[in-house]
C-alpha cells in the first residue's frame, strides 16, 4: 500500500494554494496611467486632483479614474496613446513643483495587495525603456580632491604667512615649492598638525625644497566611495527632475553606476541631461596682471587664463570664491529689463556666508562666472580602449560687485532659454562628484516590448501544450497526473516570482521554457523506473514505490549541477542573463517539489488504496 | 504508449570506436573554423552600436544605406530583420564619434529624410571597454562552471566519471561554438547564457546514465565493462530519449514562436540538446570505459554491507 502521511498531503496542498494566491495578482492587465508626484515645494492632495480632473476633461482626455496613493496621484487611462496626450495635457497645465510621469498602475484588488500579493515586474525589454550602464570616472574623482586640497593648502598658508612659491596638482599628488627650507619645515608642522590622513614628504625637486602631498591608499577609496554615492544621489535627483516613475538607479561593481528608466522614449534627452557636468564656479578676476602678458606665457602664479565666450580672455585668481555645491536651489527666468535669459541661484547658509564675506571685500572689484563641462569618453585607439577626457571651462559672465551679495542672486550671460533651463536643473539636482560616461545602452521600444510580452507568452504557451499533450499519449493517467503537476510548477515560479519582487525579462521567459522541458524530466525517469519495475514482475504498489525511491538520487544529481550551472550564470551574468539564471533556479528548485512530492501525492490518492491496481502508465 | 516497451539491447559500446573518431572529426573541424575564421561576435563583446527600426510601410535599404553614407556613417551594415518593415543597422566602434550619442545621431539622420514617422524598436550600445571585460567573464564564467561541475561529480562519483563528464561537456561546448562559427552565425550574450544552460542540460543526461552505470557495475554479477555499460544505456534509453524530445518540443517552440531576438539562443539550445544527448552516451560513457572503471572502483570503501543497498544489489 502506499500512503502518504496526511501532512505530506497537507503540505502539498497549502504549497500550492498559496502558490496560486502570490500568483494570482499577475493575471490582472496594469492600466496605463499618468503619475503626478511632488517635489519639495509641491504638495499632492485634493486640490491637485481636482485641477489635473478639470484640465483632463478640459481637453476632453478620457480617463478611467484618478486616486491619490500616498504622495503621488494616480490617474488610470484606457490605453498608451491617451497616456501620451493626458502626459502633455498635465505637463502643459499643471504648474508649480510637479513631476509628471508615465507609469502603470496595478489593477490588483485591495484584498489581494493587502495581503502582500503582487504581480512581478516586467524588465525594460518587456515594456519598454532604456538601461544605462555608466562608468564613474575615478582618475577625475582624485584629481578633483587634489585640487580641493590645494586651493585648502593655498588658504592655510596665506593665513598663516608662510610664504610659498607654487603650489600645483599633479597626477597623484600636490606639489607646494618654497624658496626656503624653513618656510617648508614651518607649513610641514602647519599641514600635518591640520591634517591626519595624508602622506606628507619633504622632497627637493632640482634645488627646490617642496612638499609631495598625497592621499593615503584609505582616503583614496573613500574618495571613490564618496564620489560614486555623491553620483548615485545626483543621477537620482536629476532623473526625479526629469519625470520618470519608478526609476532604477544602482551600483555596479566599484566604479559603475546602472541606470533604468523605464517608459522613457526620448534617450537624447535623458542622456544629456544624466551625463551633464555643467556646474558653475566663481572666482575673482585678476586686474593687478596684464592679460597680454599672460597671453605671451607669462602667467602670474597665482591666476589662471580663461576665455569669455566671446572669444575675450581674462586673467583670473586661481582661488576660488564660490563652486556651484553651494547652491541648493536654481530656476530659470528671462532678465526683466533686458530680456535675457537669466539663471537665479539660492545658496546654502555657509554659501552665503563665504560669498558674502569676499564679495564685501571686493566691492567694486570685477567677479567672473565660469561655466565648466567636463567629458570623458572612451574612443578605440589603434584597437585599445583609450579614455578621453575633455574639459571646457567658459567664462560666461564678468560683472563688477556693486553690493555685497548674499544669499540669493542672479546670473546672466547665457546663450537661450533652453541653455538656462538645463543649466538651472543641473544646478538644482546638484553637481557630479566626477565625470560618468554611458558605456552602455540598451533601449526597447514600447512596440517591441509588447511584442516580445506576446511572442514570450505565446512559445511558453504553445511549448507547454506541446508537452502535456505528448505526456498524456505517452504515460496515460500517470502522464496527466505529471501534468498536473507541471501545471502547479509554472504557478509556483510565477508566484516566487512576484513574491521576489523579481523582474520578469526576455530571458527570463526563455528560462522558463527550459524548466517545462526538464521538469518533465523528473517525472520521466521516475515513470520509466516504475515501468521497469512492472516489466520484471514487481506488483504494482511496489514498482510505484521502488520508482520514486530510485529515481530520487539521479533527479537530486541531475538537478544540483544543473542548478550550479545556473549559479554560475548568475553570478556572471548581467542583467537579463541574471533573468534567465534565476527563473531557471526557481525552476529547477520548484520542479523537484511537484514533480516528486507532487506527483506522488497525486499518484497516492489514485492507487494508493486499491490492492492490485493497473497502472495506467 | 510505449515504443520501446520490450527491453532494448542495442550494443552502443561497439560503435564506439567509431563514434569516437566521428567526434574527433567534429571536433577537429569546429577547432579549425574556430582558429580560421573564428566567432562572428556580437556588439555584446566587440562593442559597437545596433539599431532597430520599423518603417510604416516597406523598408527600402538602398536608400538607407545612401543616406547613412552621405553622412559620414559608411561602416553601417544595414538589413532587413524578421520582416520586410524591420531594419537593423549596425555600427562598429568608430574613431571619432562619441559613441554613446550615436545611436540618436543616427535616427535624427533617418527620420529627417523621411515622411511618415520612424519606429526606434531597438538600440543596443555596447561601449569597447564593457565589450572586453564581457569576454573576458564570459570565458571564466564558462571555466567556473566547468570546475564547479567537475567538483561535484568528483565528490557523488569516482575521478573517472568526473573527467568522463567534463570531457563531454568540453565536446558539446566546442562543437556548439563550431557551429556558430562555421556558419558565421552572430555570437552574443544570449548564445553565451544558452551554452552555459547546454552544459547544464548536457550534463543532467550525463548524470542519470552515470547513475545508471554505477547501478549496474554493482547489481550485474557477470559481464565485461563494456556488457555493463551497455545495459545501464539501454536501460535509460527510453528515458534519454523522452526527455531529449520533451526539450526539445519547447526549445522548438521557442525557436518558431519566440521572435526574432531569441534566435540565436534557441538555435544553440536545439544544437546543445541533439549533442548533450549524443555526448552522454558516446563521449561521457566512452571516456569512462576508455579510463577502464570497473566493479571494484565502485563499491563504497566503508559502506560494504551497509543496509542502504537493497537485496536486489541497488543503491537508494
Amino acid at each position: 500500500m502506499n500512503h502518504y502521511p496526511m501532512w505530506k498531503n497537507v503540505l502539498v496542498i497549502a504549497v500550492i494554494v498559496i502558490g496560486a494566491f502570490f500568483a494570482m495578482p499577475n493575471l490582472y492587465d496594469k492600466d496605463a496611467a499618468v503619475q503626478v508626484s511632488a517635489g519639495r515645494y509641491g504638495k499632492v492632495d485634493l486640490e491637485l486632483m481636482s485641477q489635473v480632473e478639470s484640465a483632463l476633461k478640459a481637453q476632453s482626455v478620457d480617463y478611467i479614474g484618478a486616486e491619490l496613493q500616498g504622495d503621488r496621484l494616480l490617474v488610470r487611462l484606457a490605453d498608451a496613446t491617451t497616456q501620451l496626450k493626458a502626459k502633455e495635457v498635465l505637463d502643459d497645465t499643471i504648474e508649480g513643483d510637479y513631476t509628471i510621469a508615465l507609469n502603470l498602475a496595478s489593477t490588483t484588488p485591495g484584498w489581494l495587495s493587502g495581503m502582500g500579493a503582487e504581480a512581478m515586474n516586467l524588465g525594460l525589454d518587456l515594456r519598454g525603456g532604456v538601461h544605462f550602464l555608466m562608468d564613474v570616472d575615478m582618475d577625475a574623482a582624485i584629481k578633483k580632491a587634489l585640487e580641493g586640497l590645494a586651493s585648502e593648502f593655498r588658504g592655510l598658508l596665506r593665513d598663516d604667512k608662510i610664504r610659498y612659491k607654487k603650489i600645483q596638482t599633479e597626477a597623484n599628488q600636490v606639489v607646494i615649492s618654497f624658496r626656503t627650507s624653513e618656510h617648508r619645515d614651518k607649513a610641514l608642522e602647519k599641514i600635518d598638525s591640520e591634517y591626519n590622513d595624508l602622506e606628507i614628504e619633504a622632497v627637493e625637486i632640482g634645488a627646490t625644497p617642496s612638499l609631495a602631498i598625497s592621499l593615503t591608499e584609505v582616503t583614496i577609496r573613500e574618495t571613490k566611495t564618496t564620489a560614486l554615492q555623491q553620483n548615485i544621489i545626483t543621477l537620482r535627483n536629476r532623473i526625479n527632475e526629469l519625470g520618470v516613475a519608478e526609476p532604477t538607479v544602482q551600483q555596479q561593481g566599484d566604479s559603475r553606476i546602472v541606470v533604468q528608466l523605464p517608459g522613457v522614449q526620448d534617450t537624447a534627452q535623458a542622456k544629456k541631461i544624466l551625463g551633464g557636468t555643467a556646474t558653475l564656479e566663481f572666482r575673482l578676476v585678476d586686474f593687478e596682471h596684464d592679460v597680454q602678458d599672460a597671453l605671451k606665457g607669462r602667467v602670474p602664479a597665482n591666476s589662471k587664463l580663461y576665455y569669455h565666450r566671446d572669444g575675450r580672455p581674462y586673467l583670473l585668481q586661481k582661488r576660488v570664491m564660490l563652486t556651484g555645491d553651494h547652491i541648493i536651489n536654481s530656476g530659470s527666468t528671462l532678465d526683466a529689463e533686458t530680456g535675457t535669459p537669466t539663471v537665479s541661484v539660492t545658496l546654502d547658509g555657509k554659501g552665503a556666508r563665504i560669498f558674502s564675506k569676499v564679495t564685501g571685500d571686493n566691492v567694486g572689484n570685477p567677479m567672473a562666472v565660469v561655466l565648466i563641462e567636463s567629458k570623458t569618453e572612451t574612443r578605440e585607439v589603434d584597437g585599445i580602449a583609450t579614455k578621453v577626457k575633455r574639459v571646457d571651462a567658459k567664462i560666461i559672465s564678468v560683472a563688477t560687485i556693486r553690493d555685497q551679495l548674499s544669499k540669493k542672486f542672479q546670473i546672466t550671460g547665457l546663450d537661450s532659454g533652453a541653455e538656462a533651463s538645463e543649466l538651472a536643473l543641473l544646478l538644482r539636482a546638484g553637481a557630479l562628484a566626477a565625470p560618468i560616461e554611458i558605456v552602455e545602452e540598451r533601449t526597447v521600444g514600447p512596440s517591441l516590448g509588447q511584442d516580445n510580452i506576446d511572442k514570450g507568452f505565446q512559445s511558453v504557451m504553445i511549448g507547454f501544450a506541446f508537452v502535456l499533450v505528448f505526456m498524456v499519449i505517452w504515460y496515460r493517467v500517470f502522464g496527466a497526473v505529471a501534468n498536473i503537476a507541471l501545471a502547479a510548477n509554472l504557478i509556483l515560479i510565477v508566484a516566487l516570482l512576484s513574491l521576489l519582487q523579481a523582474t520578469l525579462t526576455l530571458p527570463g521567459i526563455a528560462g522558463i521554457v527550459l524548466t517545462v522541458g526538464m521538469a518533465v524530466d523528473a517525472n520521466v525517469l521516475i515513470f520509466e523506473r516504475i515501468r521497469e519495475e512492472l516489466r520484471v514482475g514487481n506488483s504494482p504498489q511496489a514498482s510505484i514505490d521502488a520508482g520514486y525511491s530510485k529515481a530520487f538520487s539521479t533527479i537530486a544529481d541531475a538537478n544540483i549541477t544543473t542548478l550550479i550551472a545556473a549559479i554560475v550564470l548568475f553570478g556572471f551574468g548581467t542583467g537579463s542573463i541574471k533573468g534567465f539564471a534565476v527563473t531557471l533556479s526557481l525552476g529547477i528548485l520548484t520542479s523537484m517539489f511537484t514533480a516528486i512530492m507532487g506527483t506522488r501525492a497525486v499518484v497516492n490518492g489514485i492507487y494508493g488504496g486499491k490492492h492490485r491496481p493497473k497502472l495506467s502508465i | 504508449m510505449q515504443i520501446l516497451n520490450k527491453k532494448t539491447d542495442f550494443n552502443f559500446m561497439s560503435k564506439r570506436k567509431i563514434a569516437a573518431v566521428f567526434s574527433v572529426l567534429l571536433l577537429l573541424a569546429s577547432i579549425g573554423s574556430l582558429v580560421t575564421q573564428g566567432l562572428n561576435f556580437g556588439i555584446d563583446f566587440t562593442g559597437g552600436t545596433m539599431i532597430e527600426i520599423a518603417y510604416q510601410e516597406q523598408a527600402k535599404l538602398d536608400t538607407i544605406r545612401t543616406t547613412l553614407e552621405q553622412n559620414g556613417y559608411g561602416d553601417a551594415i544595414v538589413q532587413n530583420f524578421g520582416s520586410i518593415h524591420d531594419v537593423l543597422i549596425r555600427l562598429p566602434v568608430l574613431e571619432t564619434e562619441n559613441m554613446a550619442e550615436l545611436s540618436n545621431e543616427i535616427v535624427a539622420t533617418l527620420q529627417s529624410g523621411h515622411e511618415s514617422k520612424i519606429d526606434v524598436r531597438r538600440v543596443e550600445f555596447v561601449g569597447p571597454q564593457v565589450g572586453e571585460e564581457l569576454t573576458e567573464q564570459g570565458g571564466l564564467a564558462m571555466l567556473y562552471a566547468l570546475i564547479g561541475i567537475l567538483i561535484y561529480v568528483s565528490l557523488r562519483f569516482e575521478y573517472r566519471f568526473a573527467i568522463g563528464s567534463v570531457v563531454a561537456l568540453i565536446h558539446d561546448v566546442v562543437l556548439t561554438l563550431g557551429f556558430f562559427s562555421i556558419l558565421q552565425l552572430e555570437f552574443d550574450l544570449t548564445v553565451l547564457a544558452a551554452i552555459l544552460a547546454i552544459i547544464g542540460y548536457s550534463l543532467n543526461d550525463t548524470i542519470v546514465v552515470f547513475d545508471r552505470i554505477r547501478e549496474t557495475f554493482l547489481k550485474m554479477r557477470k559481464g565485461t565493462s563494456e556488457e555493463i555499460v551497455n545495459r545501464a544505456l539501454n536501460d535509460t534509453l527510453s528515458r534519454t530519449l523522452m526527455t531529449s524530445f520533451t526539450t526539445l518540443l519547447v526549445v522548438t517552440s521557442l525557436f518558431i514562436f519566440g521572435g526574432e531576438v531569441i534566435h540565436a539562443f534557441s538555435i544553440a539550445l536545439l544544437l546543445g540538446i541533439v549533442i548533450g544527448t549524443y555526448s552522454s552516451i558516446y563521449i561521457a560513457s566512452n571516456a569512462v570505459l576508455s579510463m577502464g572503471v570497473s566493479k571494484a572502483d565502485l563499491l563504497p570503501a566503508e559502506k560494504e554491507g551497509d543496509q542502504d543497498i537493497n537485496e536486489d544489489g541497488s543503491q537508494v
